[in-house]
């Protein structure tokens, strides 16, 4: 059977490779087994393994989650440059990133699940049989978008992978539609995910408009400086061949974002400075400290320097068409982002709570470990999808029945 | 590789499953309010031998309906409290909350400077003098605020937070998933979350409990004040009334005319708090002096 035949050969593809490859995925799986450990042990006692508290209700998981989805949402919308600038080699770009965009949902969902105190009672979360509260919750929704991104982003590739792995010429027209109904659908998640926070009244934080665009501006700066980094990967260790100029033009296309993003933090500090009210609370206790509480101080200003230094490598055309600052600029963007849009989002929410108590959170070793371990998993996962996707573009990895006339 | 990650994925479900004793009764039973009758009582048989099990002591878990024409309010005078937490410590015996490790309060008394009300962020929340009241300082115990249009029900994903028809907001703790998302929704702090399994000395459970109120909880559960649920619905007032010593605290049916909180309402200057936010809260502070 063919199926049968193509599960071995993957298997044997995932099985072999070079020294590096063992080494990465033999590192990967250690951090995820210490990860694991720690969860177990969170299982058993409880979340109060955690720095979360009911002042601070929320921590490590759900900002690595925020900020996972940003990814996986930014991760699609580069197909629409990709097509508008005829970045080359198209297939590709679209297969890569959104294998990234399922990885990266595939993290986000696993943050979900290990910040859920009751994960035995999980299925009454599914429509149907357990009672999803559709349409009244934002995180219902958010389950459903999730999900069904989920399974656009596994489609599409499968897709063009099956029929490459039966050397036949995908048809773009059976597809075409479902990449661009996944497009709205990309920023739909993470709009979603931005309301979620947005409309709870309790956290002035939060319940300010400007959350929306300002989660889109900010995840098409993370996401697209992940994919810049990726696509470098493996253009060294595979055939792909991906030209620096499209790298050129996303950095050109994140230099607008981070300006958007820069200048949408930018209207919100304002608004809430000037106007004084009670509500600025949050606010000060994020950028100067309250009440002499200040672990977030260092935080939010390192991660502005972060982006304000990335925002220039890739304005200037010379820093930004040199590889060298290209990934410097990539990886103070993957950062800077992920302190501002993970803890430097969730924390103000809850600090001070709503009447007026400020508890200090830092996530402890329970919570770094098992979100490093979620990490790992990520990049296994994703790394595994590219060591079958590789050779089956490459042309390398296909039907049996082909096999006799390539010898 | 790819077994071995197949092995651990399998692993997690597992672990996640596997730590529960009578695994399927518990882990499927229905949402309270999908139950019938004859469900109801197979699950209260169910945890009245638990309890006998685990604290020898035969407990009574009444899941008894809320009375018609009934909707529960509460009045606290402001001028009266003196900030002696009476009400905290009776409110956590009555409803088996978890003692040490931490103690889970339903509500919280908290200190604020005389001439400051509204804006809580100098609010003071483990002021331990020697003697209370204090010169200076109001006191304003706050705890969940039954709202008419409550946020944290609106936000729940699975339902498993309601108002009853007597307005009261409960939880089914076997159907909450432990998100948390209802403690973000919350303006008041009014819920807490069981971020361990909750202990009680065997000697000091309370044995008469309500399905949705204060029998002990589980591990990873948010639970909140029911105003007593157990209590009010057999016609007793809800245990901090009773435990508060300067009469700061009121108690009654909103809907019948010639209740004390009825009175009150018609009578004194009363505010609710954060009304701004629209939650039309049944909790109902005001000055006698």
């Amino acid at each position: 059977m063919e199926a049968w035949r193509f599960f071995k050969k993957t298997l044997a593809l995932v099985m072999k490779g070079s020294l590096a490859y063992y080494a990465w995925c033999f590192f990967l799986l250690a951090i995820v087994f210490i990860g694991l450990k720690f969860y177990t042990a969170q299982l058993d006692y409880g979340l109060i393994v955690t720095n979360m508290r009911d002042q601070v209700s929320w921590g490590l998981y759900i900002a690595n989650f925020t900020y996972l989805v940003g990814v996986a949402a930014a991760a699609v919308l580069l197909v629409i440059p990709a097509y508008i600038y005829h970045f080359d080699p198209i297939k590709e770009i679209v297969v890569l990133g959104e294998l990234f965009a399922a990885s990266s949902i595939i993290m986000a969902l696993m943050f979900v699940f290990v910040d859920i105190g009751r994960p035995d009672k999980f299925w009454h979360l599914l429509p149907f049989v357990g009672k999803l509260a559709f349409p009244d919750s934002l995180l219902a929704w958010d389950v459903i978008v999730l999900n069904g991104y989920l399974i656009l982003n596994i489609y599409v590739p499968v897709y063009i992978l099956v029929k490459s792995y039966y050397r036949k010429e995908p048809n773009i027209k059976a597809v075409v539609p479902v990449i661009l109904l996944s497009i709205p659908w990309a920023v739909g998640i993470h709009t979603v995910t931005a309301f979620l926070y947005n409309g709870l009244a309790a956290r002035p934080f939060w319940n300010a408009s400007i959350l929306a665009p300002r989660f889109l501006a900010s995840a098409f700066c993370s996401g697209p400086a992940i994919i810049i980094i990726i696509f470098q990967v493996i253009r060294r260790i595979s055939n792909v061949k991906i030209a620096n100029e499209a790298l050129f033009k996303i950095a050109e296309l994140i230099a607008y974002a981070m300006f958007l993003n820069l200048f949408l933090m930018g209207a919100e500090i304002f608004k809430e400075f000037y106007s004084d009210t009670v509500h600025l609370a949050p606010l000060t206790y994020l950028y100067e400290g309250l009440h002499n509480h200040k672990a977030l101080v260092p935080w939010i200003w390192a991660s502005l320097s972060m982006n304000l230094a990335a925002f220039f490598i890739f304005l200037i055309p010379k820093t930004r068409r040199y590889l060298v600052t290209l990934n410097i600029g990539s990886l103070l963007i993957i950062v800077g982002v992920w302190i501002e849009k993970g803890l430097c989002f969730v924390l103000p929410g809850f600090i001070p709570d709503p009447l007026g108590e400020i508890y200090e959170y830092m996530p402890n070793m329970t919570e770094t470990a098992v979100s490093m371990g979620i990490w790992a998993l990520g990049l296994l996962i994703f790394t595994l999808f590219m060591k079958v996707a590789i050779p089956i573009e490459a042309g390398t990895f296909f039907h049996s029945k082909h096999e006799t006339r390539n010898e | 590789m790819k077994m071995l990650s197949a092995g651990f994925l399998a692993g997690f479900v597992g672990v996640g499953t596997s730590c529960n004793h009578v695994i399927d009764e518990e882990f499927l039973q229905k949402h309270f309010l999908e139950m019938t009758d004859e469900e109801k009582q197979r699950v209260v048989r169910r945890l009245e031998e638990k309890y006998l099990r685990e604290y020898g002591k035969t407990a009574h878990v009444s899941t008894g309906a809320a009375k018609p024409k009934t909707l529960w309010g509460y009045g606290l005078d402001l001028s009266r409290c003196i900030g002696c937490r009476r009400c905290v410590y009776a409110c956590v015996r009555e409803n088996n909350n978890s003692r040490y490790k931490p103690q889970l309060h339903w509500i919280r008394v908290i200190r604020l400077k005389k001439g400051n009300l509204i804006n809580l962020e100098n609010a003071e929340h483990y002021y331990n003098p020697e003697t209370v009241p204090e010169e200076d300082f109001i006191y304003m115990p706050v705890q969940c605020q039954h709202c008419e249009n409550p946020p944290c029900v609106k936000v729940c994903p699975v339902h498993a937070t309601w108002k009853e028809p007597d307005g009261l907001v409960v939880v089914d703790y076997n159907w909450c998933i432990g998100c948390r998302y209802c403690i973000a929704a919350c303006p008041y702090k009014g819920r807490v979350f069981n971020w361990t399994r909750p202990n009680i000395p065997k000697e000091e459970l309370n044995p008469a409990m309500h399905y949705l109120g204060n029998r002990p909880r589980i591990k990873n559960v948010v639970d909140k004040c029911t105003f007593c649920i157990q209590r009010v619905r057999s016609g007793r007032y809800p245990a901090c009334v009773e435990a508060c010593p300067t009469g700061t605290r009121k108690f009654g049916n909103l809907l019948d005319k010639n209740s004390e909180i009825r009175y009150l309402i018609e009578n004194k200057r009363v505010f609710r708090l954060k009304e701004d936010l629209n939650t039309e809260p049944k909790f109902y502070y005001f000055f006698s002096l």
